[in-house]
Parts: C-alpha cells; sequence; structure tokens
C-alpha cells in the first residue's frame, strides 16, 4: 500500500475578521477550531458568546467578514445550507411533536419517513439513553430528557459541527456533567467538532480540550483548558472566576 | 398603568354633571334628537319658552318618534315626562290607547291642517307630504305619477328605507297601500328591481342620494327647499303625482302622570304661537300648522294637489300584517 | 375568585336584562316559532354571518403571516393603526366610506368605466355585505393572530431555517399549532358580529332578503313593543352565536404550545425573493382594502366644513366626553376581561370564561341595552346617570375584545411562570402585580386601545342612555345627518378619526412603552 501524502484537511471552521455590531457594541471574532475539537465558549453575561454561535449558524448576518466551515465559504448561506447543527438552551422541540417526530425532523423537515428512516430515529434515540420514548411528548419528558431528544436529532443530522448554546444550564450540575460526557462520546463517534457556550467555567475544565473566554465581544483568552486555567490566569479571566 | 388610574378621578368629575343652582320647574319635553340637536327647532323654542315660562326646559331624546312612546311605556307611571313631542299620526291611536296621555285640552282654532283635526289628546305642531326627490341632471325624464314610478323606467333607480326602523319607509307603505289596496303588494314586486337599497333610516338614504348612488331618493316634498335656501343648488326637485301624496302630521301630547300638569298645557298651548311655529319652517323642513310671520319660504312647494292618510286606528290594526306582506314581496 | 365574580355579575346582567324584556311583554312562543319570515332570517343571516367570518379569518391569516415574516419595515405601525380604524367608524359612516369605493358613483365605478366595463349594481346584494364585513372584521382578526404569532419562541423560527422547513412545513408545524386555539375565539368573535350586524347588512344587502335578525328584533323592540318576543329572538341569536363559539372552541382545541414571550420577531426561515414579493403584494392589497375607505372619508371630511366644524365647541365637548366615556369603558373591559382571564387559568377552562364574557355581544346589543333599560327604570334607577351606562354598556361590548387579544398570551404566561410562581409562593394579587401585568402590557395595551376605540365609534349605547347635553361624536354625526348637513357630518367623520387614532397611539405608548416595529 502506497503511502498516500496525509493532506492537512485545514481548520474545520474559521471565522476571519468577522464583524458584528448589536446595539452600541461592536464584536470582531478571529478564530479557527481545527476538527474534531471540543471548544468551550464562556465569559460573562452579554459578551457576545450567544452571538458568536449564531453567527457561525447564519442566524445573524455579520457586518463584515468572512466565516468558513469545512473550507467553504458560508458567510452568505441561509442556515439550512450550513453543514451545522444547532442546540439552544429551551424550545428546541415543537411540544406538539413526539419524541420520534421531533428526531424525524433531522431527517426530513416534512416528516416523510420511510421505514429505513423510522430505524434511524429509534437507533438515534437509543443512543442517547431514550430508546421506548418514542411515542412521548415533550411535556412529558424532563429537562434532561428533552435536550438528549434534541441530541438525538444532531445524530440523525449528521452535519460535522455542532453548536450548544448552553444547553444544560437547566439541569444539576450532576446531570450537567454527564450530559456533556455524552455529547463528546457522540462527538469523537461521529467526529463532530463542538463548540459550547457555558456560563459554568466547571463545564470547560470537565468537558473542553480548548476554552475561549469572550468579553466585550472579542475573544480575550484562547487555549488549551488546561492550561489556561492553571494560574497564574489571565487578568480578565481571573477577574471573571473571581 | 398608573397613569391611565389616575385618569379616573377626571372621568368621575365629568361625568357627574352640575346641578341647577335655583328653583324654578324644569319641564321635561321628550323628543326626537334631530329636534333638540342644534341644527333643529330646539334651542330657539327652549330659549322662546323659557323667556315667558318662568321655567327650565330641558330635552330628553330618544331615536325618533317611535322609540319615544316606547321609552315612555317602558318608564310607565313614574316617568318623568311632562311632554311627548314628535310621535306622528300613524302612532297616536296606539300611543291613546296605552292610556298614559291626557287631554291636551287647549285651544286648536289657529290650526290650519289639510285635514280636519278633531283628536283630543294631541296637539300637531308641523307637518309634511313624502315624496320622491330627484337629481334633474341625473334624472331628465322623472316619473310624473306614482304608477309612473311602480311601472317605470328601469334606469331610474331609487333609495328608500326600511318601513321597520324609519317613519318615511312606513309612509310609504301606507301610501302604496292607499293607492294600490289588495294590489300592493303586487306593487311591490314591481317596484323591487329599481329598488338601489332599503336603509334603515332617512339620513342613510339621503346620504347616499347626495352622493350620487341613485337618482331618487324616498323623502319629504320639502327636501330640496333645504337645498335651494341654504346651499343655492337648484338640481333637486320634487314633482307632484296625481294620485296624491301621503301625510305626516307631527304631534305633541301630555302624559297623564306628568309632574308638571299646568306647565305642560302651557307649553302645548304655546306650540300653537308664532314663537314656535316660526321656528319650524327653516329648521324642521316641514309645514307649519300656523300662519307664520312672513309667510313660507318661497322656496317651499305648494301643497300636492291630494292627501291621502290612513286614519290611525286602522294603521294600528293593519300596521304588522301589512309590513309582514311587505317582507315577504320584498324578499323575494 | 374575581374571575368568577364577574361572570357570574355578567350571567346575571344578560340573563335579568332578557328576564325584563320577558317579564315586561310575555312573548307568544308558538306564533314565534312558526313565523315563515322568521325561517328564513335565521337561515339566511347563519348564512351570511359564516360567509362573512369565512372570509374576514380566511384572509386574515395569510395578512397576519405577512405581516409577522417581514418583521420590522417602513409603515408597519402605521399599519397596524390602520387596521384598528375600521372598528371606529359608526356604522353609517363605513357605508358611506364603502359606497363611495365601491358604489355606483364610486372610485371603482369610474375607474371601470374608464375602461368601458359596467360594474353594474353589484355592490347592493350578499357581496356588499361581505365586503362590508370583511372591512370590519378582518383587520381586528389579522391583529389578534399576528400577536399571537408573535409570541412563537424565537427559537422555533431558528430550528425551520436550519432544518429547511418549506413555508408549507412551517405553517403545518409552527404556525398552525400556534393560531389553532386562539383562532376559535377570533372566528366565533366574527361571527357573533356579522350575526348581529344590522346597518350592513340592510343598506348593502339591498333590503330586508339579507336582513339580520336584530332586525327583527329592532321591529319588536320599535313599534310592537313586543319585548317578549324581542328577548326570545336575542336568545335564539345567542343560542346561534354561542353555539358557534363553543362548537369552534371544541374543533379548534389549543395545542399544547412551549410558551414563549415574542421579544422582536426575527425569521430566519424566511428566504426568497419570490416569498418576500407575495407577501409584499398582500399586505399592500391589504393596505388599501381597508386605507381606501378610510381615505374616502378623509377626503369628503377635507372637502366639508371642516373649519367651521372644529370651531364649534359643541364638536370638542362631544369628543371629550367621548373619550371620558371611552376611558371608562376602556377600564371596565380590561378589568373584566382580566378577572375572567385569571378565573379560566385557575379553572382551566378557557372556552367557558371566554364564552360567558362574550355574551353580550352575542345576545345582541340591542336586546341587551333595551333590557338593560328595562331592568333600570324597573329597579327605579335614574337615567340621569345615562353617561355612567353607556360606558358600562361599551365596556361590555369591548370585553370580548379584550378576551381575545390578551387571553392566548396570559395563557403562556401562566403555563411558563406557573410552576416558578408556586414554588416561590407568589399568588394571588401579587403574582399579577409582579409578574403577569408587566409581561402582558402590550397585549393589553393593544386590547385597551381596541376598547377606546369601540366606545369613541359607538352609537347604540349612547342614543339609548344619552342626552343632547352629552352628546359625543358618532351622535352629533347622526343629527348632522338628520338635519342635512352632509358636508359637516363628514368632516365630524374625519375628526372622529383622526381622535381614535390620537387615542391609539396615546394608549399603547402608555401602556406598552415606545412602539416596536
Amino acid at each position: 500500500m502506497v503511502d498516500q501524502p496525509v493532506v492537512d484537511p485545514g481548520p474545520m471552521l474559521e471565522l476571519r475578521a468577522v464583524v458584528f455590531r448589536y446595539q452600541d457594541m461592536e464584536m470582531r471574532f478571529d478564530l479557527a477550531v481545527a476538527a474534531g475539537e471540543c471548544v468551550a465558549v464562556i465569559g460573562p453575561s452579554g459578551a457576545g458568546k450567544s452571538t458568536l454561535l449564531a453567527l457561525i449558524a447564519g442566524f445573524e448576518k455579520p457586518a463584515a467578514g468572512r466565516i468558513l466551515v469545512a473550507g467553504r465559504d458560508v458567510t452568505s448561506d441561509p442556515p439550512a445550507a450550513r453543514p451545522v447543527t444547532s442546540l439552544f438552551q429551551e424550545h428546541n422541540l415543537f411540544a406538539h411533536l413526539t419524541a420520534a417526530e421531533n428526531v424525524g425532523l433531522g431527517i426530513d423537515p416534512g416528516l416523510r419517513l420511510d421505514a429505513a428512516g423510522r430505524a434511524k430515529v429509534g437507533a438515534a434515540l437509543a443512543h442517547v439513553g431514550l430508546s421506548g420514548f418514542e411515542g412521548r411528548l415533550p411535556g412529558q419528558l424532563s429537562g434532561g430528557e428533552r435536550q438528549r431528544v434534541a441530541l438525538a436529532r444532531s445524530l440523525v443530522r449528521n452535519r460535522p459541527l455542532l453548536l450548544l448554546d448552553e444547553p444544560f444550564a437547566a439541569l444539576g450540575p450532576a446531570q450537567r456533567r454527564e450530559m456533556l460526557d455524552l455529547v463528546n462520546a457522540l462527538a469523537r463517534d461521529r467526529g463532530f467538532t463542538v463548540l459550547f457556550v457555558s456560563h459554568q467555567p466547571d463545564d470547560a475544565r470537565h468537558a473542553a480540550g480548548r476554552t475561549l473566554f469572550v468579553r466585550d465581544g472579542r475573544v480575550a483568552c484562547d487555549g488549551p483548558t488546561t492550561q489556561l486555567f492553571t494560574p497564574p490566569l489571565p487578568k480578565e479571566l481571573a477577574e471573571y472566576l473571581g | 398603568m398608573k397613569r391611565f388610574l389616575a385618569l379616573i378621578p377626571i372621568i368621575c368629575g365629568l361625568i357627574a354633571l352640575p346641578a341647577r343652582a335655583d328653583d324654578l320647574p324644569t319641564l321635561s319635553v321628550y323628543t326626537y334628537s334631530s329636534f333638540a340637536s342644534d341644527y333643529g327647532p330646539g334651542p330657539a323654542i327652549k330659549k322662546a319658552f323659557e323667556a315667558e315660562c318662568a321655567c327650565h326646559l330641558d330635552y330628553v331624546t330618544a331615536e325618533d318618534g317611535v322609540v319615544l312612546l316606547s321609552r315612555l311605556r317602558l318608564e310607565g307611571a313614574g316617568s318623568k315626562a311632562d311632554v311627548i313631542l314628535g310621535i306622528d299620526t300613524n302612532l297616536t291611536a296606539e300611543a291613546a290607547a296605552t292610556g298614559l296621555f291626557a287631554p291636551a285640552g287647549v285651544d286648536l282654532s289657529a290650526l290650519k291642517l289639510p285635514i280636519a283635526w278633531d283628536d283630543k289628546y294631541f296637539v300637531p305642531f308641523d307637518y309634511g307630504y313624502f315624496a320622491f326627490e330627484y337629481d334633474k341632471t341625473k334624472l331628465p325624464d322623472p316619473p310624473k305619477s306614482l304608477a309612473d314610478l311602480v311601472a317605470g323606467h328601469p334606469d331610474a333607480k331609487m333609495l328608500i328605507e326600511d318601513p321597520r326602523s324609519s317613519t318615511p319607509g312606513l309612509g310609504l307603505l301606507l301610501w302604496i297601500k292607499t293607492v294600490y289596496g289588495d294590489g300592493a303588494a303586487d306593487a311591490w314586486r314591481k317596484l323591487k328591481p329599481r329598488v338601489l337599497t332599503v336603509s334603515k333610516s332617512w339620513d342613510e338614504a339621503y346620504g347616499l342620494f347626495l352622493k350620487g348612488e341613485a337618482p331618487l331618493v324616498l323623502t319629504y316634498t320639502t327636501s330640496p327647499a333645504y337645498h335651494i335656501i341654504e346651499e343655492k343648488k337648484t338640481q333637486y326637485a320634487v314633482d307632484d303625482f296625481p294620485e296624491g301624496h301621503y301625510l305626516q302630521v307631527e304631534v305633541a301630547g301630555m302624559p297623564a302622570h306628568a309632574p308638571h300638569p299646568d306647565l305642560a298645557r302651557k307649553f302645548l298651548a304655546f306650540i300653537l304661537t308664532a314663537k314656535f311655529q316660526d321656528a319650524i319652517p327653516e329648521t324642521n323642513w316641514m309645514y307649519p300648522v300656523t300662519d307664520v310671520t312672513g309667510g313660507l319660504p318661497s322656496a317651499f312647494p305648494p301643497l300636492p294637489s291630494k292627501t291621502l292618510l290612513v286614519t290611525s286606528p286602522d294603521v294600528a290594526a293593519h300596521r304588522k300584517a301589512w309590513i309582514d306582506e311587505w317582507l315577504g314581496a320584498m324578499s323575494e | 375568585m374575581p374571575g368568577i365574580a364577574v361572570a357570574l355579575t355578567l350571567l346575571a346582567i344578560v340573563g335579568g336584562s332578557l328576564t325584563a324584556l320577558i317579564a315586561t311583554v310575555p312573548p307568544d312562543l308558538g306564533a314565534i316559532l312558526a313565523d315563515r319570515y322568521l325561517h328564513h332570517v335565521l337561515l339566511f343571516t347563519s348564512l351570511q354571518a359564516g360567509l362573512s367570518s369565512l372570509l374576514s379569518v380566511g384572509i386574515a391569516l395569510p395578512v397576519a403571516r405577512a405581516l409577522a415574516r417581514r418583521g420590522r419595515f417602513p409603515g408597519r405601525n402605521l399599519l397596524l393603526r390602520l387596521f384598528a380604524l375600521p372598528m371606529v367608524m359608526p356604522a353609517v359612516v363605513a357605508v358611506f366610506a364603502i359606497v363611495a369605493l365601491y358604489g355606483h358613483g364610486g372610485w371603482l365605478g369610474w375607474l371601470a368605466g374608464g375602461l368601458g366595463l359596467d360594474t353594474g349594481g353589484f355592490l347592493y346584494g350578499l357581496t356588499g355585505i361581505l365586503i362590508g364585513h370583511v372591512f370590519f372584521n378582518m383587520p381586528f382578526a389579522a391583529r389578534a393572530l399576528l400577536a399571537v404569532l408573535e409570541a412563537v419562541p424565537g427559537e422555533s423560527w431558528r430550528l425551520a431555517a436550519q432544518l429547511r422547513m418549506s413555508s408549507a412545513q412551517v405553517f403545518r408545524l409552527i404556525e398552525w399549532p400556534a393560531l389553532k386555539g386562539a383562532l376559535a375565539g377570533v372566528a366565533g368573535l366574527v361571527f357573533m358580529l356579522c350575526f348581529a350586524s344590522f346597518t350592513v347588512t340592510l343598506t348593502l344587502g339591498g333590503g330586508p332578503a339579507w336582513a339580520s335578525l336584530e332586525a327583527a328584533i329592532y321591529e319588536a323592540l320599535r313599534y310592537d313593543f313586543d319585548l317578549g318576543r324581542a328577548a326570545v329572538l336575542a336568545l335564539m341569536q345567542l343560542t346561534i352565536s354561542g353555539g358557534m363559539l363553543l362548537a369552534l372552541h371544541r374543533v379548534l382545541q389549543p395545542a399544547p404550545v412551549s410558551p414563549g414571550l415574542g421579544r422582536a420577531i426575527e425569521r430566519p426561515d424566511v428566504v426568497g425573493r419570490c416569498r418576500a414579493a407575495g407577501d409584499a403584494a398582500l399586505l399592500v392589497l391589504a393596505a388599501l382594502y381597508v386605507g381606501l375607505p378610510v381615505l374616502a372619508v378623509v377626503l369628503s371630511g377635507v372637502g366639508g366644513a371642516v373649519g367651521r366644524v372644529l370651531g364649534s365647541g359643541d364638536t370638542w365637548l362631544a369628543a371629550g366626553i367621548g373619550i371620558a366615556i371611552a376611558a371608562g369603558a376602556t377600564l371596565l373591559a380590561v378589568l373584566g376581561a382580566l378577572a375572567l382571564i385569571a378565573g379560566g387559568q385557575r379553572w382551566r377552562r378557557w372556552g367557558s370564561f371566554q364564552f360567558i364574557g362574550s355574551l353580550p355581544l352575542a345576545a345582541s346589543p340591542l336586546a341587551f341595552g333595551a333590557g338593560l333599560f328595562v331592568l333600570l327604570t324597573r329597579l327605579g334607577g335614574s337615567l340621569d346617570d345615562g353617561l355612567f351606562l353607556v360606558a358600562l354598556v361599551n365596556g361590555f361590548m369591548g370585553l370580548p375584545y379584550v378576551l381575545r387579544v390578551v387571553a392566548p398570551a396570559a395563557r403562556e404566561v401562566g403555563e411558563r411562570h406557573d410552576r416558578l410562581c408556586a414554588s416561590l409562593g407568589i399568588a394571588g394579587w401579587r403574582r399579577w402585580q409582579l409578574i403577569d401585568l408587566p409581561l402582558l402590557r402590550r397585549p393589553i395595551g393593544l386590547a385597551a386601545g381596541l376598547v377606546a376605540a369601540l366606545s369613541i365609534g359607538d352609537l347604540g349605547a349612547i342614543a339609548l342612555f344619552g342626552t343632547p347635553r352629552t352628546a359625543t361624536l358618532p351622535l352629533l354625526i347622526y343629527q348632522q345627518l338628520a338635519a342635512y348637513r352632509l358636508d359637516q357630518a363628514a368632516a365630524t367623520s374625519l375628526l372622529l378619526i383622526g381622535l381614535a387614532f390620537g387615542c391609539f397611539a396615546a394608549i399603547e405608548r402608555l401602556l406598552c412603552g415606545p412602539a416596536r416595529g
């Protein structure tokens, strides 16, 4: 077998000189994330963490700059065209659809599933530990279970970039760690790249290989999590952690 | 929210009307709202009467004459009405039959009506004739008689009123009934295609007429006089129908339980004096029931050649049946 | 508790007023039920009301969707305020406006004549009735439905964008479940209004063939003094209208919603120029449909004796009285509706409370007014407090509107915060003060504006209970029309519309905060 030259596929996600204006704040992001990384985005409220994710997903349009996902320029692409799956803090599921239907939306937004599709849905729910929950309505699930259903949907969508915006904020510490472990396991399994926003620095320490500290619309600190949290801490991070 | 709540005292203040300060008695005259409005004879009459009666005069208004009677019936013996002014001859028999009225007891010698007046309960205060007014510029060849109107020219669309809700509407119903008798339903059927629409009240129909929706409208013979005198417009006219025109006489009466019967009788007598009657032609646009100072305005048309009137007891007895007949013919 | 109290009060008042009518003149049931014209009227009124509602709501739905999709655009606020105007107009003014547009001598006829077409008398008949009813009701329905759409959580739209849902899928999976519940109430209200409509069905309908049950009630009250018959007819009206409302609630059960309180609504799911063009066209058409008649009123007013009307002290007095009455009516309607909503929340019986709140409207405003009159005179009340009574009646008539606009939002606030409030021990009045009212400010503000508009344009209650010293603008218009003074009536109508517009702006500002897109 001839050795294939290893071609560096480039970063999975790149933000080049992306500028976004919100009220009287100007945000500016410049960063690159390699494939398979799990990155935590932390920082004070109003710093722009959620906005960063919204820009990547395409829910907000930058005033300037370019966004590249998997090497492709997606700056002017609508959300559906980007290889991204988003999970929000709440309202990830439609309350009048069952868990299976909610997951099925990831395969076909019109919910026309054939047997193979339904099997995929079942498998995804099993992966997140919810086999048998197909027929339940979101109102009948706990907060953690609802977020797992949303994760199952990200599995069937199978997009390489997974963006999580404080999805586990309403859960207790043990449950949060459990969910983050699940996310990591799924991501490693499928090769997803994960960015997650949290206002709990412990989440970063527990699950993320890399941490971005966002403040006043800019990435103030960026580095491997362990290094970042080892004293001496950068000044702003120290202020934030108190 | 708090600012909103602060408005409440202001509202209460506005609603509480100031009470009278002196001891003069107050004569309550129930009448229809266009009589009492600033555009009608009401203010002038009030002023003239208060000058000679040592009292206050208050108008209490209702939509029209018919509602006046209903209101009196609802209020019953406890009603504060001293005078009811504004029902017409179609209603007088019913009104008398309620037993709520006392004889007027007024000298009627100055009365000049097209018909003989022998009702002792009510005093007429004005009268008018119903007619079809047309726009000369839109209808160069108008119908010249009732038969003409009924048989008529398909382009001569007309606007009429509903007899259930309007006195001119009822007037037309009775007019057709008088002329055609048992053939009235057929006459209506023949008329129907040329009725553009039926309005709830005179003002709607007349407004639509003035806006040019149709060239003919059911109204009073004196309507063109308003436009000639007030607006200097001569394009509107009314023709005299040889079959005759239906008469409407408006009357006033005194409820039997009036709180101020002497004052009420004084007012009823006042109706036949010049100070009241002079105000009628150019504010109510009807004919006065006595001679007026300076005579009638020249723009008022001569009285129709023939007067039609169904006696009040007849109206009371047959009105429902006749209206039902009209409804039947018009709903087909 | 206050919910039950208000509900019982309403039942008592409506029941009492109808009973008063029956007691005064007992009805001849046999004759009533056998009356052939009555059968005709019931059939035709139901038909006309059904068609009108279908059309009004059927048009309001896409208009509301388009408004929700377009987010902020220049003129959006103006359009929404324009949509509240038809309710202000007294029926006769609106009839004139519609005729000015679609009648023989109207703009459309003139336009068609120029193109060589003959529009004939198409207006006077069922067409006219439908045009009139859609003019009155579609705008309100669109506003109410828009409020529901704006309350859908932003995440749903983002999901729709990311999952690449088509417009049809967005409707099926997001918009329709959100709208279903509110639709029952809105469609029911429109049906009630069209069923009880008098002037529009008579004049634009071309005659008594299409005239409504309300006309028959009017006839019974006026000439025949057959109060019992009027009450029985009103009960029939109540049965049909109320029955329709309850049926709609049964059929259009609100779907479970995950509550969200709309922030400024961004719609990343909406793409495509075709769609934008389609929405724009629809909104322009809707604006023209509602705006042109209003423009007709404005133009004829401007051409009229504006100077004389504005210079007259009576006009301003009438305006002031109208505002005072409107304030009272609004307060009553809002408080009553909030109490009923609280009751609905507590007892989880939304449909019933909404039905009770709509009773005075469903049971024929005429009969209700007359019955109230009788009740009061029998109870020895003095009609010197006329204005207070006018405010009362207007408040009752406005209550159903407040319910339609505020209830869906209140429901969501409730579901969102119920558990939190229970765990923190916040209940009763304190909960309303701290949680519900601040969060419901916007819908309450909108609803208050609607009731104020209705009250300012009302002619019924003031004609019944008012006195010449206390005329309001609609009564003044009526008096001017009756005295041949069309030009002054036109000018007063213009003033009325301007005043109403000013009122909404003021109320919305007061309660909602500065206008957002």
